[in-house]
């Protein structure tokens, strides 16, 4: 079991404010992210849940019992690491098995236990190597295999691909997504990237400033984005916000638009644009269109295109996609 | 004559090979041309030369002399004796006693000041009020002359009669103590350790400042108390500063020399006198340079034999 609820946590260091009150249900063997710009708190509040730092208020129930005041250990949660914090002096063998041996296991179970960990992760080869003779996507599963050895409630990823190159991220990634399925643990993983947010994630919390802006599924968050914040946040590239008269002719203070759903055409209706640069991906085309009093806009079409930069171009947004924001930013639904 | 020669003739020579042999490693490899080679080898050969004689002509001197009989209070009959020297300050009883002096004063003082050093260094990494000021002051009886400190431990501590310690002692009822003649040596070796405690805190303390905060972390989530934390986490990532601590303190603590002098001379009878002292004694007060140059070169001897087993036995923490 794994069911972790945050009740109202707050958290300051001295006189300022980090944590602003979050309340979040987190479900039994769900995936959850948390994802937001750095330096929004995300850190603090996986750490807040691990234990590794005291609530300024508020209340952590993991299974239903209350667990502010319980020590990081007994919470039965773990714990990867972005720097891996692997235990440097120690073979493969001794960092997995660490965790057991604190718990007092006796030495038959441990070794059965971590060659069962290290055979999921591929690292049987590598056991008795110590870790700066591993390369950086070993030490990653290293890591991965210390926190899945001790069978927590809940493993607690703190962005752990962040070190890795662009090709290996993908790949652990998947295998990350695979094991949490496999093993069905509730896991927390926090990350900045809302690529690796949308892809990882059953649901995903939208942090900002210290506040969750919003909870819900990948395709909530890109379909029904909660604010302003949500919506450009989530889906790459940005989403085109108009503001004034245009938006004014739809009751709203700022409307916004996905560039997948600009309509591009040569003639005919739309907001005329000249085009600044044109991106041909084959798979994609991405045009940056300046719209005069609009302002910029982004579009993008599936496949390839035939227009480039000075091009003059006529854009017209999808009215069952329109998104529309109040003074406020917040979201106005029909 | 100076009177500890044994460690500066045998340095110089070690700092010569590592000088030379890095140095030219990159062009033998392929990385220089012909011409950056020669001109690496023609700068370099300036700095060697001087370096090569600085070593040589003290080494030459005490060898040539210690083969001599040569007395200063008797210098126009100095004669050729061969190994006459090297025998009779081998088989002199007071050798022996300061050979097992040296061992036991070095021995204690790098014991004390590492059992010291560490949990000092723990508490000084620890985030206290006036922190600054506190390191400060640990770190102060580094930059003390070991002259000064001598006479500050003889005179204001240590005193029978005026000093501190006999203070505190009969504050309690209890007599004083008479340091350095009841227990001289034990004595030195406090004078000694409270001089090289601030250098193992020093070096103890960086260490664990460089230790990765998120270790400790990944410890505490594994379960581990602040005991098991410090015996698997922070005890071997100070493996190699100890080791650090171990190799310099012992390079100086061969050749303790101004504490003794100070407090002690060396006695009561051969109770405090270590190998310097003893070569110094040789030399400046029996006058007998020939006997000095020889117990010289047999402190050079000695120092070698203990590097070799230092190495041995604690290098293997500085291989990365
Ligand atoms: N121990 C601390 N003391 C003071 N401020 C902190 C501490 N830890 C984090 N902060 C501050 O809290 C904010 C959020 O940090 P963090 O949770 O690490 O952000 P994120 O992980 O989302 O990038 C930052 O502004 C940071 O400066
Ligand atoms: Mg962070």
């Amino acid at each position: 079991m794994g069911q972790i609820t945050l009740q109202n946590v707050q958290k300051s260091f001295g006189p300022v404010h980090i944590i602003k009150g979050a309340d979040l249900d987190i479900s039994d063997g769900s995936f959850v992210v948390f994802v937001g710009p750095s330096g929004c708190g995300k850190t603090t509040l996986l750490r807040l849940i691990a234990g590794l730092e005291d609530v300024s208020g508020g209340n952590i129930l993991i299974d239903g019992k209350n667990v502010v005041d319980v020590p990081p250990a007994k919470r039965g949660l773990s714990m990867v690491f972005q720097s891996y914090a692997l235990y440097p002096h120690m073979s493969v063998r001794g960092n997995i098995a660490f965790g057991l041996k604190m718990a007092g296991l006796p030495k038959a179970e441990i070794s059965r236990k971590v060659e069962a960990a290290a055979a999921t992760l591929n690292l049987t080869p590598y056991l008795d190597r110590k870790p700066r003779e591993l390369s950086g996507g070993q030490r990653q599963r290293v890591a991965i295999g210390r926190a899945i050895v001790r069978e927590p409630k809940a493993f607690l990823f703190d962005e752990p691909l962040s070190n890795l190159d662009a090709a290996l991220r993908v790949q652990m990634r998947l295998e990350v997504t695979r094991l949490q399925k496999q093993l069905g643990t509730t896991a927390i993983y926090v990350t900045h990237d809302q690529v690796e947010a949308m892809t990882m994630a059953d649901k995903i919390v939208v942090l900002n400033g210290g506040k969750i802006e919003q909870y819900g599924t990948p395709l909530e968050l890109y379909e029904k984005p909660a604010n302003l914040f949500v919506a450009g946040f989530i889906g790459s590239p940005k989403m085109n916000f108009i503001s004034g008269e245009v938006a004014g002719r739809h009751d709203a203070a700022t409307i916004g638009v996905r560039p997948e759903h600009l309509k591009i055409a040569r003639d005919g209706e739309g907001w005329p644009g000249n085009i600044m640069v044109a991106e041909h991906l084959g798979s994609d085309t991405f045009l940056y269109v300046d719209a005069g009093a609009i302002g910029p806009l982004t579009a993008r079409h599936v496949g390839e295109l035939d227009l480039s930069a000075g091009d003059r171009v006529l854009l017209s947004p999808d009215p069952g996609r329109l998104h529309r924001f109040d003074e406020t930013g917040k979201s106005l639904r029909a | 004559m100076a009177h500890t020669p044994e460690l500066s003739p045998s340095q110089p020579s070690g700092s010569l090979h590592r000088m030379t042999a890095p140095a030219l490693q990159p062009t033998e490899t392929g990385t220089g041309t012909r011409q950056t080679q020669l001109l690496a080898r023609m700068l370099l050969t300036p700095a060697v030369a001087l370096l090569f004689i600085w070593m040589i002509v003290p080494l030459a001197l005490t060898i040539y002399f210690s083969l001599l009989r040569y007395n200063l209070l008797d210098s126009e009959s100095a004669q050729f004796v061969g190994f006459e020297n090297f025998r009779y300050f081998l088989t002199d009883p007071a050798f022996l006693a300061s050979l097992q002096n040296t061992l036991v004063l070095v021995g204690s003082v790098l014991g004390l000041t590492i059992l010291l050093g560490i949990p000092l260094a723990l508490l000084l990494d620890q985030p206290v009020i006036g922190r600054n000021i506190v390191r400060l002051m640990v770190i102060a009886p580094f930059f003390v002359m070991p002259t000064v400190s001598a006479l500050i431990w003889k005179n204001l501590l240590m005193h029978p009669v005026s000093g501190l310690f006999a203070w505190i002692a009969k504050l309690f009822g209890a007599p004083p103590i008479d340091w350095f003649n009841d227990i001289p040596l034990f004595a030195i070796i406090l004078i000694v350790s409270w001089q090289w405690l601030p250098f193992a805190t020093l070096i103890l303390l960086t260490a664990l400042q460089s230790l990765d905060e998120e270790q400790k972390e990944a410890a505490e989530m594994d379960g581990a108390g602040a005991l098991s934390t410090f015996i698997y986490i922070t005890l071997p990532h100070l493996a190699r500063p100890i080791t650090v601590v171990i190799l310099i303190e012992t390079i100086f603590l061969l050749t303790v020399f101004a504490e003794i002098f100070v407090t002690t001379g060396g006695g009561p009878g051969l109770q405090t006198t270590n190998i310097a002292f003893l070569i110094y004694s040789q030399a400046l007060i029996q006058y007998d340079v020939g006997g000095a140059s020889a117990g010289g070169l047999v402190a050079v001897v000695i120092a070698n034999i203990v590097a070799f087993f230092l190495v041995r036995i604690v290098g293997r923490n500085l291989e990365a």
